[in-house]
């Protein structure tokens, strides 16, 4: 009977069995859905801005003659890359990126792997304290840090107010306050803490026997440092060099702030600029190049890396660690690390908390102080009437906005990302899982600015059933949640790697239906992780300001976009106002999350 | 459950052919174990027979029923197989109790509360694990989670129950006691039971039934008597038998009726019946004998039919001895109950029950001379 059966296939019951398999497979379903999801806001929109560059826009009619909308044109691009503003609008914003790129670059590898080194590797007191303290500056947004350079640096001939300096009478000169040199050291302090992080993690993962391997073989110290410890971390120091540099060239905030004043543009702020002035085209073509550039760095990056991560193994768990003894110089370097502390994160919030209550920036009499900014009514002598922030309907209005975007903006990202890692972590071998993993990385190679840009050509017009949404809290969320899908889908895919496969096999054997397993076996077990990667993405949203700073309207305005602009009409303490309870939020969330989810902040890089 | 028959079933991993044209039954009631070093796709097969996996290639019936059918693309699903599956990291649900972890399958299954209780209850007092049916399973011991994955997999009463390692990961004392407790629970639920090892202690001792498989390719199923006495290759015979069988190179000859083996310590003559080899009339041919160690009776002196050796060391291990030889420059290790004395290069004679004796065919490396 048996032998009968073999014989009588039948190729429409094998069909039949396929379609069903393929159609009834929730796996297959979901990433279905996925895959359109995916295409439809990373690919399409990337499209659509790129086509849009070569396409007569209604606003150069008048330039292009006999032109009609939408023909194809090189006009954009020519009048970019070879025309009389070529230079002013492409060529020294993009020079000043890059300078930009490389000095942070370089100084904040130097400054956050040496802390590293300091912090894991020797016998510095106070370690737990130094090491809290060196990682503050990355939960303080980056333009707050701007406005508390500004808060010291600030003179009165282009800020329109004085800063503490000149307050206490030290003339800043204009090269201090503003421009290339500012924004330097800006971004170091805020960028060192990702070596600093990358770093240490990977010192701490090498086995201090290897250390000690050499010191057996008769090498010093210093040798030691440059033969063993150097190249084992170098990986991670390349890493971060990369992530510094693409990153330091596409920020917006700290260049808007202490550049756009005295007309000092990177390519992040001429992009924005020129959006704002209506070039959307033109805006869209410089975010190209900025895309283009970022891409390339990360691509490099993951083909340097790739081969040489192998090293990460080697050092396997980190065992036992000796610390370096720092012997007489011990003091020194405390005392250099406490300056440095108190220099570069202490003293910033400090003087920006002061700020706050000076009636009139700079004059720290003590008759000067005041709670106006605060909790002051309406006064038409200062500040042009604006109410103090606390009784400002406007102020609880963007609280609203922000609590709104980012609540509903994590929760939305993290089940996604979810989704999304269950799908790379299921399908490592096929298709599917690769093709996600690809393409969830997009969003991570262009830069923020870039990123909102591309949405603003995409959805500022009706497109098909989705209605414009240009000027809507939708655009907002969906901007913010898919430039935040990498890290979501990272957190979630190293959630689901966690649960073993065989957990679900076990309850299918059960019987139990794909719902069923993701309701009973995955969905509780993912519980922990799905809360510390929600916790980071609402940090990170919460300080967000390059990401929505295209797409903003009033109506709509968050905490740091109205920072932003309470420091662009020169009221400053309000502007201080806004920055410190942003950054007691995070900073207090950040808490709340560390403690409850022990969730490692340098995770959400 | 009735027969299971898996027919030329080939499984593909990318280009990796790791099942290659099986062809296995499982009668009612066995006991069967798959045996074979690491990485040849015992797992695998457990997997395909499960459902877990699907094969390429191939057809799988259980009483009758056809299950599996590669040309039609038809793959019953895993829960309706009548099956259970304990896997060789036992996959406990980390966040259900023990009790929810057996309880899981039946509620899917929709049996009424008190119903459930009994037979969770059952399972766990039958698995000596009742009084722990409150904790996690992180707050019990190996051993213990052991338990639970087999509760787990009986509870329902599967008409085939699967194993995949799962002594695996015990100490060598668990292993044993947990051994001779498996065995018991086959015995008294009287279900089919498909076991992987690669330990050919746990194979010998506990199945009705071994399958022997290297690289994807099944080699021999048989009892485990049948296994070790007569091992299908020179393949299976060194990989079953512990301390190892005993080679030695040799000329195999037939004359007049006989099968005549000759080696460098002496010779070996044979009804030419025994012999599983055709043509050769008259013809040496190259072929290799095999010798367990305890079919190697140790003689003080000379007798009829005996081969001279020396021995070269001795290992007295309590109940064992193991004498290591040298005779005609072929070294033999012999096995002898008990504490034997015998001194380095000592003279000895060996005794060689010529019926015991397997032969290998050098070419084809079958066995072609069995033992009776
Ligand atoms: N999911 C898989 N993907 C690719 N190859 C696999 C997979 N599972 C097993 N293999 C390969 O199939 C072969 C047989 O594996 P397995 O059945 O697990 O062996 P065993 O259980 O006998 O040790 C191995 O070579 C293994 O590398
Ligand atoms: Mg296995």
């Amino acid at each position: 009977m048996i032998e009968n059966q073999q014989r009588s296939y039948s190729k429409s019951k094998r069909i039949k069995n396929i379609l069903k398999d393929v159609f009834t497979n929730p796996y297959n379903i979901i990433v279905f859905i996925s895959l359109v999801f995916l295409t439809y806001l990373i690919i399409v929109p990337l499209i659509s801005m790129i086509t849009s560059t070569f396409q007569v826009a209604q606003g150069e009619l008048r330039r292009i003659p006999g032109s009609q909308v939408g023909d194809f044109t090189l006009y954009y691009w020519q009048r970019l890359l070879a025309s009389e503003f070529s230079m002013s609008t492409l060529y020294k914003p993009l020079l000043n990126s890059l300078l930009i790129g490389v000095c942070v670059s370089v100084f904040s590898i130097t400054l956050g792997s040496g802390l590293a080194w300091f912090m894991v590797r020797t016998d510095l007191p106070f370690k737990k304290f130094f090491s809290f303290a060196v990682i503050i500056p990355y939960m303080i947004p980056s333009w707050c840090k701007s406005m508390a350079w500004l808060t010291v640096f600030r003179n009165e001939r282009v800020g329109g107010s004085a800063g503490f300096l000149s307050g206490i009478g030290i003339n800043t000169p204009d090269w201090l306050a503003y421009g290339p040199f500012a924004i330097i050291c800006v971004l170091t302090v805020h960028y060192y803490a990702y070596s600093y992080l990358l770093t240490s993690s990977a010192l701490r993962s090498i086995n201090s026997e290897l250390e000690e391997m050499g010191e057996i073989q008769g090498a010093g110290k210093a040798t030691i440092l440059r033969k063993i410890t150097l190249p084992l971390v170098m990986p991670a120091i390349l890493s971060s060099v990369i992530l510094t540099f693409s990153k330091s060239i596409g920020t917006f905030g700290v260049p808007a702030f202490l550049g756009m004043k005295i007309n000092y543009y990177t390519i992040s702020t001429m992009l924005y600029s020129n959006i704002k002035q209506q070039n959307t085209s033109l805006g869209f073509a410089i975010s190209i190049i900025l895309i283009t550039i970022a891409a390339m760095t990360v691509y490099i990056n993951q083909k340097i890396i790739g081969t040489r991560k192998s090293y990460e193994t080697i050092g396997g768990k980190g065992g036992r660690s000796t610390p370096l003894r720092l012997g007489k110089w011990r003091g020194l370097f405390t005392a250099l690390i406490t300056a440095f502390i108190g220099l570069a994160v202490i003293m910033p919030i400090a003087i920006l908390f002061l700020e706050t209550f000076l009636k009139k920036t700079g004059d720290y009499s003590l008759s000067n102080f005041t709670l106006h900014y605060w909790i002051g009514a309406s006064d038409p002598a200062i500040a042009e009437g604006e109410a103090g922030v606390l009784r400002n309907a406007r102020f609880w209005t963007n609280v609203k906005n922000t609590m709104i975007l980012v609540v509903v903006t994590s929760v939305i990202a993290t089940i996604i990302g979810q989704i999304l890692g269950y799908i790379s972590s299921r399908g490592r071998k096929k298709v599917s899982g690769k093709l996600i993993e690809q393409l969830v990385f997009i969003p991570y190679l262009i830069p923020s600015i870039a990123f909102s840009a591309i949405y603003l050509s995409m959805f500022s017009t009706r497109h098909g059933i989705v209605p414009a949404l240009y000027g809507s809290m939708a655009l907002m969320v969906v901007v913010s949640v898919v430039k935040h899908i990498p890290f979501a889908s990272r957190a979630g895919t190293s959630n689901m790697i966690q649960i073993g496969t065989e957990l679900e096999e076990a309850a299918n054997i059960e019987g139990a239906s794909f719902m069923k397993r993701m309701l009973k076996v995955v969905l509780p077990l993912s519980k922990g992780g799905f809360i510390s990667g929600l916790m980071l993405i609402f940090i990170s949203i919460m300080k967000e300001l390059d990401l929505i700073i295209l797409i903003i309207t009033p109506k709509l305005a968050t905490l740091p976009y109205m920072a932003f602009q309470y420091s662009n009409n020169n009221n400053n303490q309000m502007s201080d106002v806004v920055a410190v309870i942003m950054f007691s939020i995070v900073l207090v969330i950040y808490l709340i999350t560390n403690k409850v989810s022990g969730a490692d902040i340098s995770s959400s890089m | 459950m009735g027969k299971i028959v898996l027919k030329n079933i080939d499984k593909f991993y990318g280009s990796n052919h790791v099942l290659k044209n099986l062809n296995l039954e499982i009668e009612d009631g066995d006991f069967m174990t798959l045996l074979g070093p690491s990485g040849c796709g015992k797992t695998t097969t457990l997997r395909v027979l499960s459902g877990l996996e699907k094969p390429q290639n191939g057809y799988i019936y259980m009483d009758e029923k056809e299950i599996v059918n590669c040309d039609e693309a038809h793959y019953e699903a895993p829960s309706k197989r009548g099956l259970n599956l304990v896997f060789q990291s036992y996959a406990l649900w980390p966040h259900m109790t023990v009790f929810e972890n057996v309880a899981f399958g039946l509620t899917i299954k929709k049996i009424p509360k008190e119903e459930m209780k009994r037979m969770v209850e059952n399972a766990l007092e039958r698995m000596q694990i009742l009084q722990f049916k409150e904790r996690y399973p992180a707050e019990l011991s190996g051993g213990q989670q052991q338990r639970v994955a087999i509760a787990r997999a009986i509870v329902s009463a599967p008409k085939l129950l699967l194993l995949d390692e799962p002594l695996s990961n015990l100490d060598a004392k668990l292993r044993v006691d947990m051994r001779t407790e498996l065995k018991r629970l086959h015995h008294e639920m009287g279900t089919t039971i498909v076991y992987v090892t690669h330990d050919q202690i746990e194979a010998l001792t506990m199945s009705t039934k071994i399958a022997i498989f290297f690289e994807g390719v099944l080699t021999q199923v048989d009892t485990p008597l049948g296994i070790y006495n007569n091992p299908a290759d020179l393949r299976v015979a060194d990989f079953i038998g512990n301390p190892r069988i005993n080679f030695a190179e040799c000329t195999g000859r037939v004359k007049e009726s006989k099968f005549i083996v000759t080696s460098s310590f002496g010779e070996f003559v044979f009804d030419s019946s025994m012999l599983k080899k055709e043509g050769g009339e008259n013809k040496e041919f190259p072929c290799v004998i095999g010798l367990r160690p305890e079919q190697i009776e140790i003689k003080r002196k000379q007798e009829e039919g005996c081969f001279a050796a020396k021995v070269y060391t001795s290992q007295p291990a309590g109940s064992e001895t193991l004498i290591t030889l040298k005779a005609g420059g072929v070294t033999f290790l012999a096995k002898e109950i008990g504490i034997a004395n015998y001194k380095e290069n000592e003279k000895v004679w060996l005794y060689i029950d010529p019926n015991k004796v397997n032969v290998f065919d050098q070419e084809s490396k079958k066995l072609i001379k069995y033992s009776v």
